[in-house]
């Protein structure tokens, strides 16, 4: 440090200016006044720099000390990550309620890992080994989905001069020596690493597979990749935060990191309680054994606030140097760009739309372009992980013409509207098919080709056609009624209906219907699209509509969607069977009923 | 912060160097905390509070609470008590009276404080929160059936000027319980820059049904100074929080109106010349009615709890305003007071469409009201949705253009409104009779049409089967 203490001269809000900081760097940790609360550079201007602070900061007085740490705001990685649930700063939220109790007061600090507890270390590494930044030098299961895999950190390399022997370890003990060029160097099983520097990787690589959520809409019409970017936009009660709890849960990720970013206290309460009870689907154990909480709720300080997306996704691209599919939920980004806001304007920077500071848009980028597929550090070539980020939006009024919806639409590749029509019908996901897409589609085909069926990229061109046509009848329908319709338009409102309701509506609350496989999404969009085709072939044939919609077999359809996927396969073959057996039926009797009338 | 406050306690400045607004900007000071506390005496001697916004090393700008009329930059002085804004808290706070800063105003005797809570509190721990799940009756079907509320929950009326929400509010007041249990319950009422004759018209209510005794009120009129909205809400939450977690109380929160506390923080943030969000309101609003909002819940090892009812006019019945937009994303769902429903003569006129409760799905079901209350409410939910569409394309094509079915669902939508929704002000209804009564209204309609129900519970509950005459 050598450069003494500075000092307070100014305290607004979170907001702090100190004095005697000379040589202080931009993003420079600091203990600020007596209860050294934790804050962090964010201007320097001569001797004086401001500091935003993550503590409530009343009772702050200036003259009161400002102490140096000479380190940016950096995040521990290490075993113990997973299962908990920090504040936006990495403060572990459990243990700070052992120390204080219920309520979050300023001025405590725990540490974000355990000390003590002992880790079960397997080495993979031998003495006299060359290893380089992001090499595996052992492993520790930290929790029975995830093998937290130790690594050279990214900015080491050498030989190996000792690694320890398999056994317990704590985090704080060397497990391994390396001789490096510069000296000798000890490896513990934590890194510590500053949250704004992205961690280096090899390079991007093109996302090819997709990142399966259980959620039909999702998969079948709007997919994310692996290592993709999607946003998520929607006024409230669209249910953003339903669909960002349905992503954490069912994506087949291998880590999920929930950031509740100036959301409710009682949302994070409920992932607390869900998660623990609820199953991964594909291996059965809870699913908070591979998830991390990072939690700063709307009434907890701001700049911690906007400090906890980077405490996320620097803990994200950790995972991923290991090889894991990550995915990173935030919910929501408005509030952290009001946060971002919220320290400009005490700034008294020139503010840019809507009192947004006028680097927003490169803010924002630069968070999204963490994300991605990429080929991981270390001496073998080739590996790969990736970090997908979905980021939900809150629009004031809904309107996204608002400057957070549209720079965010400017980064992301995936955009799911929500619509609060749609929410108030009590359609769910309440996703708007006409106005989301996805620029994955088409990187993505080949993947459905090969694993699903050939079939799965034309029956969604010909589903989305029917929705798309759907809509423009219902302008008509708007205008002159419903009696304007000729049959064959009616065939195409109860196919895109069937699609609507038999397929899209997805209930989040339903045991079976909440995940729902992708194979099983295809098999159920199959039938819908061949009980359309052999509708339209019947009515032409002059069978009445309203005979076709009398059909019983329309109820086995409507409850495709609670069947469980283990049988789906078994339902599907009666269903088309039944299909084709009640149109051969209805088609039969037409013949009967033309031929009975005009003998020839 | 105490030790600091006995050391602060003389200083005592008369070098005041500009007021503005609500604001005063204080030169020549020393050891100033941000958010200090400070009494200001007016040159008729009369005290004044206010609190540090900014502190400098030897200027401070500060907040007046009670208004900067008749304040001077000659003899007006100000002290610093070191102190941050705190409320005297003790179970005698019951049944007793105070004003927007907190005095009592209700002519009875001192307060004897067993304590003494920052009125500003601290989050939650979100790990500390239990979520909630424990169903309050109110004993009106369109919320008990459709948008049931939940003890720790945070379930505001979006209203309007000139709508009943009063009238809900005291209703929900009166009637509000859980089912099967006696418990220590307290409400704590603020009213936030709302006029005497509503003020009045609460405490009446509470005296008419001998409730007053469990009852909190701080009252802030329409006269009475704006800056001192900002710390009402802020005193009932506090003894709302002491009564509930350090005495066991399951508490009620009413606070109306929000929209003049928002009205009050513009007022504050337009004198300090802060750059302007959306309509005037500062960018922090959200983040500034969050620290309100989310002072609800319940907490694990903890048998009290919080339940806040806000109530806030939308500006012109617009639900994209900043205040009730901010709110929506803050509350957990809304209950919409709805004009049309009013003028048709319906009470309470609240929409069930629009209206949301987040925490519905844990509230309810077997054990806690009936197995079939999910379910039904969606049947109802259809139905009335389907009903009142229906009327739209009426407007349009007219009756004759309808099928069978369609007018069978114009009627429902009409019964709804006339029985399911519509009840009395003083008309009590338990939730097993709110259900049933859905069941009834959903008779009328073919069976095959009840797509939302298990066929399980249509043979328990729907009238047909049990003996009784379905609806005509």
């Amino acid at each position: 440090m050598g450069e003494g203490l500075g000092r307070i001269i100014r305290v607004a809000g979170p907001v702090v200016v100190a004095d005697n900081m000379r040589g202080i760097k931009m993003y420079e940790l600091v203990r600020v006044g007596d209860e050294r609360l934790l804050g962090e550079v964010i201007r320097v201007e001569g001797d004086k720099a401001t500091i935003q602070v993550y503590e409530e900061t009343v009772g702050l007085t200036p003259g009161e000390t400002v102490e140096r740490t000479g380190r940016p705001l950096s995040v521990e990685l290490g075993p113990g990550l997973i299962g908990q649930i920090y504040d936006g700063v990495q403060r572990p939220l459990t243990s700070i309620q052992d120390l204080i109790g219920p309520f979050v007061k300023r001025g405590v600090w725990a540490p974000p890992l355990d000390r003590k507890k002992k880790w079960h270390f397997v080495p993979k590494v031998k003495k006299g080994d060359v290893v380089t930044g992001g090499d595996v030098l052992g492993e520790v299961k930290e929790t029975p989905l995830v093998i937290h895999r130790i690594m050279v950190p990214p900015n080491l390399s050498g030989e190996v001069s000792e690694i320890v022997s398999e056994g317990d370890y704590t985090i704080e003990e060397t497990v391994a020596r390396l001789k490096t060029s510069t000296g000798e160097a000890e490896i513990t099983m934590v890194q510590v690493w500053p949250v704004r520097q992205p961690r280096p990787h090899k390079g991007k690589v093109p996302p090819d597979t997709p990142l399966l959520t259980g959620q039909r809409i999702i998969d079948t019409f709007f997919p994310i990749a692996k290592g993709g970017v999607a946003a998520i936009p929607g006024g409230f009660g669209t249910g953003k935060t339903v669909m960002q709890h349905q992503l954490a849960q069912w994506a087949d990720a291998d880590i999920i990191i929930y950031v509740g970013c100036g959301e409710r206290g009682n949302e994070m309460a409920e992932v607390l309680e869900r998660f623990p009870q609820l199953k991964d689907p594909r291996s059965g154990q809870p699913l908070m054994t591979r998830t991390i909480l990072v939690a700063n709720t709307s009434n907890m300080p701001i700049a911690a606030r906007e400090a906890s997306i980077y405490t996320g996704i620097t803990m994200a691209e950790y995972f991923r140097d290991m090889g894991y599919d990550v995915a990173l939920m935030a919910d929501s980004t408005s509030r952290w760009a009001e946060a971002l806001r919220e320290i400009s304007g005490r700034l008294e920077e020139m503010p840019g739309e809507e009192g947004y500071p006028a680097y927003l848009a490169s803010r924002l980028a630069e968070f999204y372009e963490r994300a991605g597929r990429v080929e991981i550090l270390g001496s073998q070539p080739g590996r790969l992980g990736s970090v997908s980020v979905v980021g939900a939006v809150s629009p004031p009024g809904a309107d996204f013409s608002e400057p957070v919806t549209q720079n965010t639409l400017r980064v992301v590749k995936v955009f799911w509207a929500l619509d609060t029509a749609l929410a108030q019908r009590r359609h769910f996901p309440s996703i708007n098919w006409l106005t989301s897409y996805s620029l994955y589609i088409d990187t993505l085909d080949p993947w459905y080709l090969k694993n699903i069926d050939v079939e799965w990229p034309s029956l969604r061109v010909e589903a989305m056609t029917l929705l798309q046509r759907e809509a423009e009848l219902q302008e008509i329908v708007r205008l002159v009624g419903p009696d304007a319709l000729s049959e064959s338009q009616r065939v195409i409102l109860e196919a895109a209906r069937m699609i609507r309701e038999d397929y899209l509506m997805q209930s989040a609350f339903h045991p079976i219907d909440t995940y729902c496989d992708v194979r099983k999404a295809f098999l159920m969009l199959k039938i819908i699209i061949e009980f359309y085709r052999r509708m339209n072939q019947t009515v032409e044939r002059g069978v009445p509509l309203a005979k076709i919609l009398e059909l019983p077999l329309r109820e086995d359809i409507a409850r495709m969607k609670i069947q469980p996927s283990e049988t789906f396969e078994e339902v599907a073959k009666q269903i088309l069977q039944k299909i084709d057996e009640e149109f051969k039926r209805l088609e039969a009797e037409a013949q009967e009923l033309v031929e009975a009338v005009s003998p020839t | 912060m105490s030790s600091r406050g006995e050391f602060h306690a003389a200083r005592v400045y008369a070098t005041i160097r500009g007021i503005s607004g609500p604001l005063l900007f204080v030169e020549n000071v020393q050891n100033v905390s941000y958010g200090e506390l400070v009494t200001i005496t007016t040159p008729t001697g009369e005290k004044r509070r206010g609190q540090v916004l900014e502190a400098s090393l030897d200027k401070a700008v500060i907040q007046v609470f009670e208004g900067t009329r008749g304040l001077d930059i000659t003899s007006t002085t100000v002290q610093f008590t070191g102190e941050t804004i705190k409320l005297p808290v003790s179970q005698d706070m019951l049944g007793r009276i105070f004003d927007g800063s907190g005095q009592p105003i209700d002519g009875g005797p001192p307060l004897i404080p067993e304590d003494e809570f920052d009125i500003h509190g601290a989050p939650i721990n979100p790990y500390s929160r239990a979520y909630p799940s424990e169903f309050i009756q109110t004993g009106l079907s369109v919320i008990d059936g459709m948008n049931t509320l939940v003890r720790g929950q945070k379930l505001p009326l979006f209203s309007g000027s000139g709508l009943p929400h009063n009238q809900i509010a005291a209703q929900i007041i009166r009637q509000a319980k859980v089912p099967g249990k006696e418990e220590d319950f307290a409400i704590v009422f603020a009213a936030i820059g709302i006029t005497a004759d509503e003020a009045r018209f609460f405490r009446t209510e509470f005296e008419k049904h001998g409730a007053l005794d469990h009852v909190i009120m701080f009252i802030n009129l329409a006269d009475d100074p704006a800056i001192e909205r900002l710390l009402t809400p802020r005193l009932a939450l506090t003894a709302a929080e002491y009564l509930a977690f350090s005495l066991d109380y399951h508490v009620l929160v009413v606070l109306t109106d929000m929209t003049n506390y928002a009205e009050a923080l513009r007022e504050i943030s337009a004198a300090r010349e802060e750059v302007p969000g959306r309509r005037g309101y500062p960018g922090y609003l959200y983040t500034d009615l969050a620290t309100i909002y989310e002072r609800a819940g319940r907490i694990h090892g903890k048998k009290g709890s919080i339940t806040q009812m806000p109530i806030l006019t939308m500006p012109h019945d617009d639900i994209t305003h900043p205040i009730p937009d901010l709110t929506g994303y803050i509350t957990e769902g809304q209950l919409i007071v709805d004009r049309a429903l009013h003028r048709k003569g319906i009470y309470p006129p609240i929409d069930p469409l629009p209206s949301l409760s987040r925490l519905m799905n844990e509230g309810i079901g077997a054990g806690k009201t009936r197995e079939d209350h999910r379910q039904i409410a969606d049947q109802l939910y259809y139905a009335y949705a389907e009903g009142k569409s229906l009327r739209d394309l009426v407007a349009v094509v007219g009756e004759e253009a309808l099928t069978a079915r369609d007018r069978l669902y114009l009627q429902f939508a009409d019964r709804y409104e006339r029985e399911f929704i519509n009840q009395g002000p003083y008309e009590d209804r338990d939730i097993e009779k709110t259900l049933d009564l859905g069941w009834s209204l959903v008779s009328m309609l073919p069976e095959a049409e009840l797509k939302r129900v298990d066929p399980q519970f249509i043979k328990k509950y729907h009238p047909k089967y049990r003996g009784q005459k379905p609806a005509e």
